[in-house]
């Protein structure tokens, strides 16, 4: 057991750590929203491909769920930008 | 990365979103002209020279330019109807100012030493702050209290409907919120990827040959996010607008 009680790293150096560490954590947050796109466009593609023809219509749609699914993820990576950079 | 000698990145894909005065150095007050200043008037120099001087034949058989121009505009035009229903196109020169400030904004930033002035919370705030509450007063105004059917959805069992209300008005007042940040949250993270990988480039000598492609792929990719958002953005404001014309469930 030590007697003095100083930290090994300062102040400074450990809240650069704790901002690296905590923007590669929030990158995990993009896995989820990447699984999230790839449903909307299988599920919109396997609708397509037994109906063609009414497929046309809903790419909006598609498009519309795209984005919706996907600004989550790029919430998550905003995070870990500001963190890495800020 | 860069191999100095402190403990940072040597990177900085940040520093292309600061707001600067655009002549000389003077502290910035609401009146200096920055360089946002600038580009916004660009963006609406670049609509204003593209739709007046796309029509200004008016040829009942459009040639290239006008088709681009009637294109653009049936575009929007068809969203609005399906989305907002006949009632919404009163306020089609709203929604069309608004795809079009977005859109040019977006692509005018795709220009290398541009600046992206969507790339703003400040910005894309105060846009969907303006859909927001312009959207809620249209909807007191049109159906009076019966706007408030919005939140209590009569084809629910009558004991979930409280829960239901509650539920529904935070979504309701999480909208501005998510509207605002996906756009500025995808200009900003398009442009500061692109920014990473330059500094890779401009670490590695005659390895940077990996971080151009990346960069060219990523280029291509910003080019689609950039229209898809102008949409996207678009498109939410009419389903907004369609719930304050007809609120129902």
């Amino acid at each position: 057991m030590a007697d003095s009680t100083e930290l090994l790293v300062n102040g400074d150096e450990l809240i650069t750590m704790g901002k690296f560490i905590g923007a590669g954590l929030a990158c995990t947050g993009m896995g989820g929203a990447a699984i999230g796109v790839g449903l909307v466009v299988g599920n919109f593609l396997s609708g397509a491909l037994r109906n063609p023809s009414a497929s046309a219509g809903q790419t909006a749609t598609m498009f519309i769920g795209i984005a919706f699914a996907e600004a989550l993820g790029i919430f998550s990576f905003l995070v870990a930008l500001l963190l890495m950079f800020m | 990365m860069a191999g100095s000698a402190e403990s940072k990145f040597n990177i900085h894909p940040m520093d292309q979103f600061v707001i600067k005065p655009l002549f000389g150095d003077q502290s910035l007050v609401w009146y200096t002209y920055t360089n946002q200043a600038f580009w916004m008037t660009l963006c609406f120099l670049a609509v204003v020279f593209f739709f007046v001087f796309g029509t200004r034949h008016k040829s009942i058989v459009p040639g290239r330019f006008q088709a681009s121009v009637e294109m653009i505009y049936s575009f929007v035009h068809s969203m609005v109807v399906d989305i907002a229903g006949r009632e919404g196109l009163k306020y089609f020169p709203f929604i069309f100012s608004l795809f079009l400030l977005i859109l040019a904004g977006n692509v005018l930033g795709l220009l290398p030493y541009s600046f992206t002035f969507t790339s703003h919370i400040a910005v894309t705030g105060f846009l969907a702050l303006l859909v927001f509450i312009s959207v809620t007063l249209l909807g007191f105004f049109k159906n009076g209290f019966k706007f408030l059917s919005l939140f209590w959805i009569s084809s629910a069992p009558i004991a979930l409907r409280p829960i239901l209300l509650l539920i529904e008005v935070i979504s309701y007042f999480v909208r501005p919120v998510s509207h605002s940040i996906r756009l500025a949250g995808n200009m900003m993270a398009g442009h500061a990827v692109i920014k990473v990988f330059a500094g890779f480039a401009g670490a590695m000598g005659l390895g940077a040959i990996a971080p151009i492609i990346a960069i060219m792929a990523v280029y291509g990719l910003e080019m689609l996010v950039v229209v898809i958002q102008a949409y996207v953005f678009t498109i939410l404001t009419c389903v907004y607008l369609n719930d304050a014309l007809h609120p129902g469930h």
